[in-house]
């Protein structure tokens, strides 16, 4: 009587009851600024005061704002570099209902500015759950505000498209602020554009993961580790940090070369694209989200900045090979702009909500990427075939696995 | 790929009268769906029984045909319009079976119908237990493990093979008697042992118990490319154990993680995949054991459902109209989203509020059924909700369930509470009833812990601490004591956490106005957010609104002239999908004579609450708070012409007094009140010469009683201000009636609906035995001009409530100088009312000795009746349309030269008939009384009265056989009648069967018995187990001699006789042979229970043997097609 929820880690006991507020938080009355002046309400919790994690700031919290439409897998989006300098608002109104599990952390810190939601659940439920979303704020030293209007917010988003903001206590108490200086804050924070965030995240020395009959060498812009697990089943997987040299990599002789998602502006990201284009056409290259976008910089194509970006769970794209259409986890505020390669390209994915390229294949070179996460983490499982897809490509380009063993996509979360 | 080309008429099968699992939601999706149809121009043949439906108005469909859903029936139809294919996925379990036996017949092979949506080899997969577990199993997924056993061997040999502990049902019992879980083998040997010896066919369902794990269900759609979504998770907020129909529950799911919940959707596409459903909707339900994520596949939908309904009200996503579209070739990318207009339907929704269900009981209704809830579901309606957290939207759905209550307690009902202790609710909250979440929310504020309540309940901790929240906030706010220290900071929290204005002015000691008034003066008004499918990300077209406490308000003002329609609530015995057709009808017309609609009602199953019906949309509880919000919205731009209260049942009725005068339309509160002041109707009545039965109104039993002396016995008690005979019964002395008037007042059922006041006191009329009721539905105008729907003759005698009697169109023995009379007197009424709308009367005609008929008023309301659609569709006059737009204005002479008033069709006959839930309470009597039991209605159409009652019976699920035996058993009283009755039967060519003193009556009076048995007694009790003890009253002592040693119920057992005649003897609880009547429904032997619905039933068995049923379209009866 097993389902395929009993392959889950967990240690079984979840969460013992608690009285009072789970995570014993203080909530102070607090308000959210952006840099047009609009204003919201809530209650914010203030990072417990740690000396551990530099970059976090000492307040208030500040970053580029832009919502999230999921409806589960909050951890996993906190968690996912590529939100570095960002502040997440999630649209779903309850965030934190089945608390937090280590296994589902997307990297080994959440590297976002803050968290804006409507409801902080105080006490969760899950077997699984070993902490509170607050608790896990608290440790992560991450600024939250709840009680906002957030679909007032991501209206205001929408419209208006992403933009930088701050938010901060406003209740006269210590370290507090007022609307004026949040704002002030949120007006003289950069945005994204031209900023290289990848250095922030990235590894800072190389790693294996993962024992499949192939060798990948993964360029680490930010990358997922759902991404290492589903490339784990197809590779032995060296993740290297986003400076590596071309040369350095092509010494190892992978099978293939991965390139990874991770945050901000592609075309600031150093080197990577000089890079990507030695690599092209001498090893079998796959791309996801800012590594899709780092490619097709490397083939000539622009990229540009979406108003507001995708990201959420529910993103239809179409497979044009097929015509079939797959739900898609999506997480990019830059995309690639139509009809800038130079040439020897297919399109091979389109979302049909904007029309946004959402992948790509070189008719000359054994490469290939999508803008979207087939990986998932949070979301649908519909793309899995890209790891598969990958494995033929170096398959046919001559690589021989290194062991012998079927191809099957990882579970959900540890492979 | 686009629409098919080379199909060019769909035949679409509803689901027929509204029961107790099958109700409006097929409504919702069977009009989504021919609409959907008929835009791609394809020629659309509905089959549908129920009368009071929108899908069965004659403009939904090119053929509309109101005929019993049988495959007689069915087949008739197909000969007759030859459709291409057959959809059959959009009329719940009557749709799929019906055509799952066309199939299996040959009859769609033999008409080349082919059938699209789901094939019948897949619908079997779905439906048959062996096949779907052999399916699953197949494609990996598990399933609850289970097996029958027909004895203790087999019992134990399968109890070790599925492992302990195990849920032990035996089968074909009534009322749940011999079922147990066993946690071990001894116990199973136990339990098995019982349940074997319980169940009279000696056989027992041994299934794996997962009573306590977690419920979840997926709506899936998938297209003919192999596309699939899902639109929406539900989480129940009752475990397993409790039918999801009469679980709360809520969207989207809540306590999963995304790791879980994708591998519950992969589960979900695997299953409608290896299934075979090829395009369109699917409901896939799966267990979780909280403790370790283990997950089981519960059952799968191969069809739209009731899930799919509120899926698609919870997301804005039309699930029967896209499977409509699917069905006919369309993939999901090539169909727009209408709400954002831009994106297409190949997406999954993502929501930004929470929803909650709750289901709506009717055990008032059913005296000795208990309100536990079980594996069969008895919910007869359902409220939706929509807030931005959980608590607010739980608060939201439990005020608009109706039942008297104003959130979840924090108000008067609450005080029954009170009086237990912390172990009496603590066991109360352990089993599924209406009153758990209450009991929950009262265990926790006394300090029981959420930990006791979830080991004892097994409700999740999530929903535990959300009702915490609601203790919590309910704490602070009491400590404030008073509207006046909060400041707006408060009022959003407390307003957030969904209390009601109602609970702060209980909670406070104060008025609601005064809190309403705080509020506001401290900034705090409702704001209204929409429904869009994106959580905001695209730019919603659709105005589908919800309440809700924040800073922006998205409802767009509007410089137009708008007409507000307050719906009727959720569905309940008494007042169900018939307001909704009116409300719907009324949004229509007036969209149509253009004004801008607004429609408010929280019923997630009907089509007033589809997001395309009206202009607008406002899924909000039907309360006075909460209507005063959306007027006050809007109010704010454009002109706002009024309210109409008048065509959504009693819900909105009330509401009159709470908007401003000046909005409601058509007939003044005042003359509402007048019409249900009791005394000032019985002078009215009297001033305009109109016969009254005797009466006057109590407030308390002294007084009834003082009454009913002056009366004289027997007398009818009812309270006023209810629909539906509410508590309404017939008493025959004063200690029945002393009896009735306990049970009306504080202590009783009642009591919890407000209980009796001075605004709400008791009627007490004497009963007019033996007379015919007849029923009016008429419209007038503003000059006084007056139209008269039809006079409807009840078929059962008054003192049946109307809406359980069968009433036919036009009066088949109603002298003419009557129906003059009663058309007069309606006139009348009309004119001193002044009613501007809709008016229905209730007349009740007695024959004078001398034979010439009295006519007696009994009520007159001037609103919408349930018979308005019955009317329309007998008549082909759109009644609720008329009443809208003679509420907004128009006058009838404007109308007939608009057209919408047409000549009314003569030519047939059309006999409504009730459909009667108490397969699903073994435990209540089946007979009927002067409160509403039915659920639902059917309609017969016909040449004559015989053909259109016998289809009627048909309809509603008692096929009259042709020939064989008729079994009588009557009061004395029904004696002289029932011999008309019995030779009717005998000269179509059935014997006769009767009980001894019966068949000793009959053969004296000329009419042949064949069999005589004993009548059933408290001395053969154990013939029929499970039945409680009858106490013989009033039986008579000369039927007792056993005959051949056979008794009624063995004769109805042995499958010997083909109709039941029972009609209730004595006076007082008419409980007297209710053996007799629970042995035919049980051996599934139709029944009738008076005598005049025999003789109806008589003539139409001769008359079908003359010749067979011919079927006919709406359209073609109308003239119109």
């Amino acid at each position: 009587m097993t389902g395929p929820g009993g392959a889950l880690a967990g240690d079984g006991a979840g969460l013992a009851w608690r009285d009072g507020d789970g995570a014993g938080l203080a909530w102070r009355d607090g308000m959210l600024v952006l840099a047009d002046g609009t204003a919201f309400e809530g209650e914010v919790l203030v990072p417990a005061p740690r000396g551990t994690s530099p970059d976090v700031p000492d307040g208030p919290a500040r970053g580029e704002v832009v919502f999230n439409t999921v409806m589960a897998g909050y951890q996993e989006v906190l968690t996912d570099p590529s939100y570095a300098g960002q502040v997440i608002c999630f649209t779903y109104p309850h965030i934190g209902n089945y608390g937090v599990v280590p296994e589902d952390d997307e990297s080994r810190r959440p590297f976002c500015r803050g968290v804006i939601v409507r409801e902080l659940t105080g006490r969760p439920s899950n077997w699984r759950a070993v902490e509170t979303l607050g608790a896990f704020l608290q440790r992560h030293g991450l600024w939250a505000i709840a009680g906002v209007d957030t679909r007032r917010l991501t209206r205001c988003l929408r419209d208006e498209g992403s933009m930088p903001g701050a938010f901060g206590p406003v209740d006269g108490g210590p370290g507090g602020f007022d609307e004026a200086g949040l704002l002030a804050i949120a007006r003289a924070e950069a945005p994204t554009n031209g900023r290289d965030l990848v250095r922030e995240v990235t590894c800072s020395a190389p790693y294996t993961y993962g024992e499949g009959p192939y060798s990948v060498v993964a360029y680490d812009f930010g990358i997922k580790r759902n991404i290492l697990r589903n490339l784990a089943s197809v590779a032995r997987v060296t993740v290297v940090p986003a400076g590596t040299p071309a040369g350095e990599v092509l010494d190892m002789d992978p099978d293939g070369i991965f390139l990874s998602n991770g945050p901000g502006d592609p075309a600031a990201v150093e080197g990577a694209t000089a890079t990507v284009r030695e690599l092209l056409g001498k090893k079998p290259v796959f791309g996801i989200c800012l590594g899709h976008q780092i490619l097709a910089q490397a083939l000539g194509a622009s990229t540009f900045k979406l108003p507001f970006g995708h990201h959420g769970g529910n993103h239809p794209v179409r497979r044009l090979a097929s015509g079939t259409v797959e739900i898609t986890s999506q997480n990019h505020n830059y995309a690639v702009a139509p009809g800038t390669f130079e040439g020897g390209v297919d399109v091979t994915h389109v979302n049909l909500n904007d029309g946004v390229i959402e992948g790509f294949a070189c008719r000359d070179v054994p490469a290939f990427s999508v803008q979207y996460h087939p990986e998932a983490g949070p979301g649908p499982h519909d793309a899995r075939y890209l790891f598969k897809e990958f494995a033929e490509l170096m398959q046919r380009t001559g690589a021989k696995p290194g062991r012998t063993g079927s191809f099957e996509p990882a579970g959900g979360n540890n492979a | 790929m686009p629409k098919r080309e080379d199909i060019s008429s769909v035949l679409v099968i509803g689901s027929g009268p509204i029961v107790i699992g099958q109700a409006c939601e097929f409504d919702y999706s069977g009009t989504q769906a021919c609409k959907a149809l008929k835009a791609e121009g394809y020629r659309v043949i509905l089959v549908n029984s129920n009368p009071a439906t929108i899908m069965t108005d004659p403009d939904v469909a090119d053929r509309t045909y109101i005929e019993p859903l049988v495959p007689e029936i069915l087949e008739a139809v197909i000969e007759r319009e030859r459709p291409d294919v057959l959809l059959p996925t959009l009329g719940g379990q009557t749709g799929l079976n019906l055509a799952m036996k066309l199939h299996e017949t040959g009859v769609l092979e033999r008409y080349g119908v082919e059938m699209i949506g789901a094939n019948a080899t897949a619908i079997a997969t779905a439906e048959d237990r062996g096949l779907f577990r052999a399916a699953m199993t197949e494609i990996g997924l598990a399933v609850p493990d289970s097996g029958f056993a027909n004895n203790l061997p087999e019992a134990l040999e399968i109890g070790e093979r599925i492992g302990f502990p195990i849920i032990v049902r035996p089968s074909y019992i009534l009322g749940g008697g011999g079922t147990g879980i066993a946690a071990n083998r001894q116990e199973l040997e136990e339990i098995a042992g019982n349940g074997l010896a319980a169940s009279p066919i000696n056989e027992i369902l041994i299934e794996r118990s997962i009573a306590g794990w977690k419920e979840y269900e997926l709506e899936v759609m998938r297209d003919c490319a192999d596309n699939c979504v899902i639109i929406c998770s539900i989480e129940n907020f009752d475990p397993m154990g409790v039918h999801t129909g009469d679980s709360v529950t809520v969207a989207p799911a809540q306590t999963l993680s995304d790791v879980e919940y994708q591998l519950m959707r992969d589960a979900a596409f695997s299953c409608i995949r290896r299934i075979g459903v090829e395009t369109g909707g699917s409901n896939i339900q799966f267990a979780v054991n909280p403790a370790n994520g283990d997950m089981v596949v519960i059952e799968m939908n191969p069809r739209v459902s009731r899930s799919s309904a509120l899926a698609s009200k919870a997301t804005g996503f039309p699930i029967a109209k896209i499977a409509a579209r699917l069905a006919v070739g369309y993939t999901l990318d090539e169909i727009r989203n209408d709400i954002t207009g831009e994106t297409p339907a190949s997406f999954e929704p993502t929501i930004d509020y929470v929803v909650t269900k709750i289901p709506r009981w009717a055990f008032e209704k059913f005296p000795g059924v208990p309100d536990s809830l079980g594996t069969r579901m008895q919910s007869v309606g359902e409220a939706m909700a929509i807030g931005r957290n959980f608590p607010e939207s739980l608060q939201k759905a439990l005020r608009s369930l109706e039942t008297g209550r104003a959130g979840l307690n924090c108000d008067p009902g609450e005080k029954l509470y009170d009086a237990m202790s912390d172990d009496e609710l603590v066991g109360r909250a352990s089993i599924g009833t209406p009153e758990r979440p209450f009991l929950l929310e009262a265990a926790l504020r006394r300090g029981v812990t959420p930990a006791r309540l979830h080991e004892t309940s097994g409700v999740d901790p999530w929903f535990l601490d959300q009702i915490m929240r609601i203790c919590e906030e309910r704490d602070r706010l009491s400590q404030l004591g008073s509207p006046g220290p909060l400041t707006r900071r408060d009022w959003r929290k407390a307003k957030r956490l969904g209390f009601s204005d109602a609970q702060l002015a209980y909670l406070w000691s104060v008025g609601e106005d005064e809190v309403r008034s705080a509020r506001l003066a401290a900034r705090t008004r409702a704001t209204f957010k929409t429904v869009d499918t994106c959580a905001a990300e695209f730019s919603a077209k659709t105005p589908y609104h919800y309440s809700t406490y924040e800073d922006a308000d998205e409802v767009v003002p509007s410089s137009a002239r708008k007409v507000v329609i307050l719906g009727s609530g959720p569905n309940r015995i008494g007042q169900g999908v018939e307001f909704d057709y009116c409300c719907v009808q009324a949004s229509f017309a007036l969209h149509d004579a253009g004004f801008e609609t607004v429609m408010v009602n929280c019923n997630p199953e009907t089509v007033s609450t589809d997001y395309d019906t009206s202009d607008r949309l406002y899924f909000e509880p039907v309360t006075r708070e909460d209507v005063q919000n959306v007027l006050d919205v809007e109010s704010a731009s454009g002109e706002l012409v009024g309210v109409i209260v008048a065509l959504g049942g009693q819900t909105p009725l009330k509401l009159a007094s709470a908007i401003p005068e000046g909005l409601v339309l058509g007939t003044s509160p005042a003359s509402i009140d007048l019409a249900e002041d009791r005394e000032r109707w019985n002078a009215l009545c009297s001033r305009l010469g109109i016969p009254q039965a005797p009466g006057g109104t109590a407030l308390s039993t002294d007084e009834a009683v003082r009454i009913a002396a002056t009366t004289g016995y027997p007398v009818l008690v009812r309270p006023s201000y209810v629909l539906g005979g509410r508590a309404m019964e017939i008493v025959y002395s004063e200690d029945d009636l002393v009896r009735a008037m306990k049970a009306m007042a504080a202590s009783g059922s009642l009591g919890r609906e407000g209980g009796l006041s001075a605004e709400r006191p008791v009627l007490v009329d004497r009963f007019l035995e033996d007379a015919t009721e007849v029923d009016v539905d008429a419209v007038r105008d503003g000059d006084g001009e007056i139209l008269i729907g039809a006079v409807m003759e009840h078929v059962e005698e008054a003192g049946v409530h109307s809406g359980d009697s069968a009433c036919v169109v036009p009066p088949p023995t109603l002298p003419q100088e009557a129906v003059k009379a009663i058309e007069a007197y309606t006139r009348a009424i009309a004119d001193a009312l002044e009613v501007r709308g809709p008016l229905n009367v209730q007349y009740a005609v007695q024959k004078d000795p001398d034979g010439s008929p009295q006519v007696f008023v009994i009520e007159a309301n001037p609103r919408a009746s349930r018979t308005v659609p019955f009317v329309s569709k007998a008549t082909g006059v759109p009644l609720a349309k008329v009443a809208a737009r003679v509420m907004t204005g128009s006058t009838l002479a404007q109308l007939r030269a608009e057209g919408m008033i047409k000549e009314p069709v003569t030519g047939y006959v059309s006999v409504k008939e009730a459909v009667l839930p108490f397969d699903r309470f073994p435990e209540a009597d089946s007979v009927l009384g002067p409160e509403m039991r039915s659920t639902g209605e059917v309609m017969g159409i016909d040449a004559t009265f015989g053909l259109a009652f016998a289809k009627s019976q048909l309809a509603a699920g008692d096929n009259l056989a042709d020939g064989g035996t008729v079994f009588f058993s009557l009061a004395d009283r029904d004696k002289k009648a029932g011999v008309s009755a019995a030779s009717g039967f005998l000269n179509a060519g059935f014997t006769i069967a009767a009980t001894s003193g019966t068949a000793a009556y009959l053969e004296q009076a000329g009419v042949p018995v064949s069999t005589v048995v004993a009548k059933v007694t408290e001395t053969d009790a154990a013939t029929d187990r499970g039945a409680p003890t009858e106490r013989g009253a009033g039986a008579d002592r000369g039927e007792r001699d056993v005959v051949g040693g056979v008794d009624a119920v063995e004769l109805i057992r042995s499958g010997k006789v083909h109709l039941v005649v029972n009609t209730p003897r004595g006076r007082g609880p008419r409980a007297d042979g209710a053996r007799i009547r629970r042995a035919a429904r049980q051996y599934k032997v139709p029944l009738l229970t008076t005598v005049a619905a025999a003789k109806a039933a008589a003539g139409g068995v001769a008359e079908r043997a003359k010749q067979p049923f011919t079927v006919k379209s709406l359209q073609e009866h109308h003239g119109r097609g």
